[in-house]
């Protein structure tokens, strides 16, 4: 039972891992690698959600009966390229608070707000 | 609906008008679109030509029609003005920039709130989510990337919740059209999967939506945003989340699974009436007018929330009613901001000190504007706080209502404290800077601001456009879930 | 001439906001400006006297301008009480703006314009609530009127009057909004209509408890009837300027309050209605320990104004009592002294204001032997505070006379008992101002606060415009006496109108 939805298993320990460290790290950018785990965890839900056993790809061919489900992944392809997209705007954002704060700790950053204004 | 040609237009003058039109183009659209919806019923389009359940379809009803005006409406208007205040908020070679967001984000929300598929809500959701980051990071502050940084985190992490919902649905039904899904969700209604959908969907559009306590990226982002950008979300990013939320719930997993599933009437209330006293209370002890003012928004939508979850055809429609007025409220308050913004270039309280002389047509925008929200007759304000009582003395929820109204106390606190600064403080006090003195602000803002303000009286007066609009919505929505 | 009776009521209400363009556009010259506003007044007085000339023939003048929500109308109608309010708001808002003009010269004040701007929309806010055909106009208009005369509350910019304007805005707008509100839409909710009908609206076999509390939510959502605890704006309202404080408490906000509470008594509830509900008894309890405390601090204040201020909430406290006393002589007496009370009060106000303006005094303890220097002014201060009192040969008289009726009538004696203690209390604080200004010696106290030296000189009568309007008000106050004819048969005729026929 357990082993038999293994990936589940694995979509929801990683989905925590990258949860919890969003939540916990003052680093911006290790916020975001938490980010990209959480989100690379629902890619493989959806994946793992398209297998059909015994399913080949789905190409259309002779002789094929049983095949993955294709709609998953094309969705996940595009959650893909949007999860590339945000990774990309928020690393780029990083790099601009870097410049303006000279940090990219949280804790670090809050500070120097409390104390400007 | 189509944006990134603007990316072609180096000179901003050029790229203004190009996105002017195109928002009015928009606007003009869903206007038609609206008296069609009204005169037929659903309109269904496929997109690619393949037929609903297999393609991705883009349906509208009333609901939709509705949000679609009010967006785009919002939108033309606020761009009017925004050639002028970004000339000052915003180095000169990002203006082009400036408007491809703008109308990315435009596209993004005009899709989520057409769209007929479950999956391309997220698109959308992620478009117009994107864009927005990258607006707000567009701020002259430094704050301003910080607040987009912690928005972008809420964003992403609501967004996910959203799409893990929707891949739960997927697997339960095998399908992703919202109309669908309807149908076919009864069937395996009583699984914990589509209790787990469920959560994970209201979950991350209350994320979206900045429903106390999930609102904490709201008021920095507002804050630091530049003004107009500002102007937009307020009146319409919000909006876009409920009209997510009140389509989740009562379409796709429809009214009575929604509301007997899990305790959700009771919790909607509880952080509805909290959020509009936590987020008032908090407006009132602000000193930056914009963070008053976000603060005033997380309040508002507490109100929506309360009449959301009243969960009858009255009660949904007060808050339809309430997404619309409180459009075209907060979108006349925060663009009478950007203008004295343009002027003054602050908007911390102590800043508009003797400003009602200085700019009487501004002030008194913001006044009037104010006066909305605390819900004074004759105007919107009053109009959705009538309807959202009146919901509520129809299902007997006395003490709410009473709660509600004396929200609006709060209201009234923190909108005179404006009101006496403004109007009673002179402007330059004695060792201070003399007289820089301040002028009116340009034309460009007042034709839109005063437009909105307008727009808030004459709402307020003649109330059977959005009361009959808000009703047939609402009562659509109640018919197609029993 | 020509004009029908329905554009003039129209007319009564949009004719301030068309003032207010010329009082805008003239603004750089005080006498086109001031012409302007008392022209207005006049052509306002002429219309209601003809909309009155209309009522007597018995005509029905109603108006419907549209519909704000599914069988919410802005509408108005032309009604006995109505007109009874409208007529003493135009007539005395005619006589404020004389007494405006010299009292705001003479003492250079700022932002002339826009007072005079908002006193005029405070009047066609007047005008709408006297007319309304229905609850849900009467609040909007009830609000603007709130709104209207908060910048005139705060004239002074001080912070002292930003303080004034907070309570004062506070008290009105919560009130109205967390109590009325929300018994305007539990009306809306219950009886499933707003307008005023004759005998009450809601069914005869209405939920006592439910309409007992819906009369409660009322009786305090109206916070501009001043019944305590929601009486504090009045006082702090103080701070106004001397004509201000005289609109609000004689003309325009006090008496929309009351205005407003006969109204729901007599239209909304119905007296039939009244009589039996709960709450009823209670609140009339509230509104005569209203009288009598309000009486009892007046007893305490030496600031003129402040005096008059509690004075005011004892008399509206009078009101209230007659309408909820469910008799046709408490609603005649009530609506009688909305007018009586009207007069004296403004009158007593204007002598206030006259002596600011011409002694700089404001405290009732230096104005000792004034009354040598100031006789008209103290004199028809003297007649003012006698009508109060309800003797004669004032216009008081009458209205207390069936105020008093009415507690007999129910056989509520402690009311009535109240009502003589207060009349006794108004002896006692009114009474001695008058007589020390006239035989009292002013050296023997006003000395020992260093204003001595200067009080025998400079003093003169105040400046003419003053003196005049109080002269009107004065007179008017001893004309209802003689010839309390037009307001006793309106005030009758409120009566008749519920249809309900007593034989008195």
């Amino acid at each position: 039972m357990f082993l038999g939805l293994y990936n589940y298993w694995i979509v929801v320990v990683l989905m925590m891992i990258g949860f919890y460290i969003v939540i916990a790290h003052g680093n911006l950018i290790k916020k975001l690698v938490g980010l990209t785990i959480f989100q690379t965890s629902v890619f493989i839900f959806y994946i793992s959600m398209a297998k059909v056993n015994g399913g080949t790809a789905p190409i259309v061919g002779d002789g094929i009966e049983i095949y993955s489900n294709p709609l998953p992944h094309v969705l996940i392809l595009t959650a893909i390229v949007v999860g590339i997209a945000t990774t990309a705007l928020g690393l780029a954002l990083t790099v601009r608070i870097k410049e303006a704060y000279g940090s990219i700790e949280e804790e670090e950053i809050q500070k120097k707000d409390n104390s400007t204004c | 609906m189509a944006a990134p040609l603007c990316l072609l237009f180096r000179h901003s003058r050029a790229a203004w008008l190009f996105a002017l039109i195109a928002s009015g183009t928009a606007l003009v659209i869903s206007i038609l679109l609206l008296q069609q919806v009204l005169a037929t019923g659903l309109i269904s389009y496929a997109l690619g030509g393949w037929q609903a359940p297999w393609g991705i379809e883009y349906r509208i009803d009333t609901l939709n029609a509705f949000l679609l005006l009010i967006i785009s409406s919002l939108s033309t208007v606020v761009l009017l003005a925004a050639d002028t205040s970004i000339s000052k908020e915003i180095p000169k070679e990002k203006h082009s920039l400036f408007y491809v967001l703008y109308l990315l984000s435009l596209t993004g929300m005009l899709g989520i709130v057409a769209t007929g598929d479950a999956f391309n809500v997220f698109v959308f959701l992620e478009i117009s989510s994107l864009s927005a980051y990258a607006l707000i990071a567009l701020g002259s502050d430094r704050r301003a990337l910080w607040a987009s940084y912690q928005y972008l985190i809420m964003g992403t992490i609501g967004a996910t919740f959203i799409l893990i919902g929707i891949g739960l649905m997927y697997q339960m039904t095998g399908t992703l059209n919202m109309h669908d899904l309807s149908n076919r969700l009864p069937e395996v209604a009583q699984t914990r999967t589509v209790f787990t959908a469920f959560a994970f969907v209201i979950v991350g559009v209350c994320l979206k939506l900045a429903l106390f306590p999930l609102h904490l990226w709201l008021p920095n982002a507002y804050a630091y945003a530049p003004s107009i950008v500002t102007a937009f979300f307020a009146a319409t990013a919000t909006k876009v989340a409920i009209y997510l939320l009140i389509r989740f719930t009562y379409s796709v997993f429809g009214f009575s699974f929604s509301f007997t599933a899990l305790p959700l009437q009771l919790l909607f209330v509880v952080l509805g009436v909290l959020g509009i006293f936590v987020a008032s209370s908090a407006a009132i002890y602000q000193s930056n007018v914009k963070h008053l003012f976000a603060y005033s928004s997380i309040a508002q939508i507490g109100y929506m929330i309360v009449g959301f979850s009243i969960s009858t055809v009255a009660g949904l429609t007060a808050t339809l009613l309430h997404l619309f007025n409180h459009a075209l409220m907060k979108g006349a308050l925060f663009l009478a901001l950007a203008a004295v913004m343009h002027r003054i270039g602050s908007v911390q309280l102590s800043a508009l000190k003797g400003l009602g002389r200085e700019m009487p047509l501004t002030m008194a925008a913001i006044v009037a504007g104010g006066l909305s929200l605390i819900g004074v007759p004759l105007t919107v304000g009053f109009v959705s706080k009538w309807y959202l009582v009146l919901a509520l003395l129809e299902n007997g929820w006395w003490p709410v209502a009473m709660l509600i109204l004396l929200g609006s106390l709060l209201a009234i606190v923190y909108v005179w404290r404006i009101v006496e600064v403004a109007y009673f403080q002179p402007r330059v006090g004695p060792g201070e800077l003399s007289k820089d003195s301040v002028r009116e602000a340009p034309l460009a803002f007042l034709v839109p601001i005063w437009l909105l303000v307008i727009a808030n009286v004459y709402f307020g007066i003649d109330t059977r456009l959005s009361v009959e609009v808000a009703q047939t919505a609402s009562e659509s929505l109640f018919g197609l879930s029993q | 001439m020509n004009m029908s009776l329905e554009t003039m009521l129209l007319l009564c209400m949009l004719l301030p906001l068309v003032a207010i363009v010329g009082i805008v556009g003239l603004g750089h010259k005080p006498n086109w400006r001031e012409t302007v506003t008392i022209s207005t007044c006049l052509a306002l007085i002429y219309l209601v006297v003809n909309l009155y000339q209309g009522l007597a023939d018995g005509e029905i003048i109603r108006l419907f301008l549209w519909e704000i929500f599914p069988g919410l109308q802005l509408s108005f109608v032309v009604e006995p009480l109505g007109m009874l309010f409208a007529l003493i708001a135009s007539f005395l808002w005619l006589i404020t703006t004389i007494y405006a003009i010299g009292y705001m010269r003479s003492h250079n004040e700022i932002n002339q314009t826009r007072f005079y701007v908002c006193f005029a929309i405070a009047i066609g806010a007047v005008m709408g609530v006297a007319f309304a055909e229905n609850l849900f106009t009467l609040f909007i208009f009830y609000e603007v009127l709130t709104l209207s005369t908060y910048p005139l509350v705060t004239h002074a910019g001080t912070d002292k009057a930003k303080a004034g304007g907070r309570i004062y805005l506070g008290i009105l707008l919560s009130t109205s909004i967390v109590f009325l509100l929300l018994a305007i839409i539990s009306t809306w909710f219950v009886a499933g209509t707003l307008d005023f009908k004759p005998g009450g609206v809601f069914a005869p076999d209405v939920d006592t408890t439910v309409a007992g509390a819906i009369l409660l939510l009322f009786i305090f959502g109206i916070g501009k009837a001043a019944i305590m605890p929601f009486h504090r704006w009045l006082p702090a309202a103080m701070v106004a300027p001397t004509p201000v404080s005289a609109l609000l408490h004689a003309v325009a906000v006090v008496k929309a309050g009351v205005f407003t509470v006969l109204k729901v008594c007599v239209f909304i509830f119905g007296i039939d209605l009244l009589a039996v509900l709960p709450t009823t008894q209670f609140l009339l309890y509230l509104a005569g320990f209203s009288v009598l405390f309000a009486s009892l601090i007046a007893m305490r204040q030496d600031n003129l104004k402040a005096r008059l201020a509690y004075s005011t909430i004892s008399q509206l406290g009078y009101i209230t009592i007659g309408a909820l006393l469910a008799t046709s002589a408490g609603v005649v007496g009530s609506s009688m002294h909305i007018a009586t009370h009207a007069v004296g009060k403004i009158t007593l106000f204007f002598c206030a204001g006259a002596i600011l303006v011409a002694a700089h005094k404001s405290n009732i303890s230096e104005m000792r032997g004034l009354g040598r220097k100031m006789p008209i002014t103290m004199l028809a201060f003297f007649i003012a505070s006698l009508s109060i009192i309800g003797l004669p040969p004032t216009a008081g008289t009458w209205s207390k006379w069936f105020l008093l009726m009415g507690t007999i009538e129910t056989e509520q004696w402690i009311l009535m008992t109240i009502l003589m203690l207060s009349s006794l209390l108004n002896i006692a604080y009114l009474l001695p101002i008058p007589y020390h200004a006239f035989f009292s010696d002013d050296n023997k106290q006003g000395s020992g606060e260093g204003v001595g030296e200067g009080v025998g000189e400079g003093i003169k009568e105040a400046p003419l415009p003053a003196l005049i309007a109080l002269s009107i008000t004065t007179v008017a106050c001893v004309a209802l006496f003689i010839y309390p004819q037009p307001v006793y048969e309106l005030a009758t005729a409120v009566m008749e109108n519920s249809r309900i026929n007593y034989a008195d």
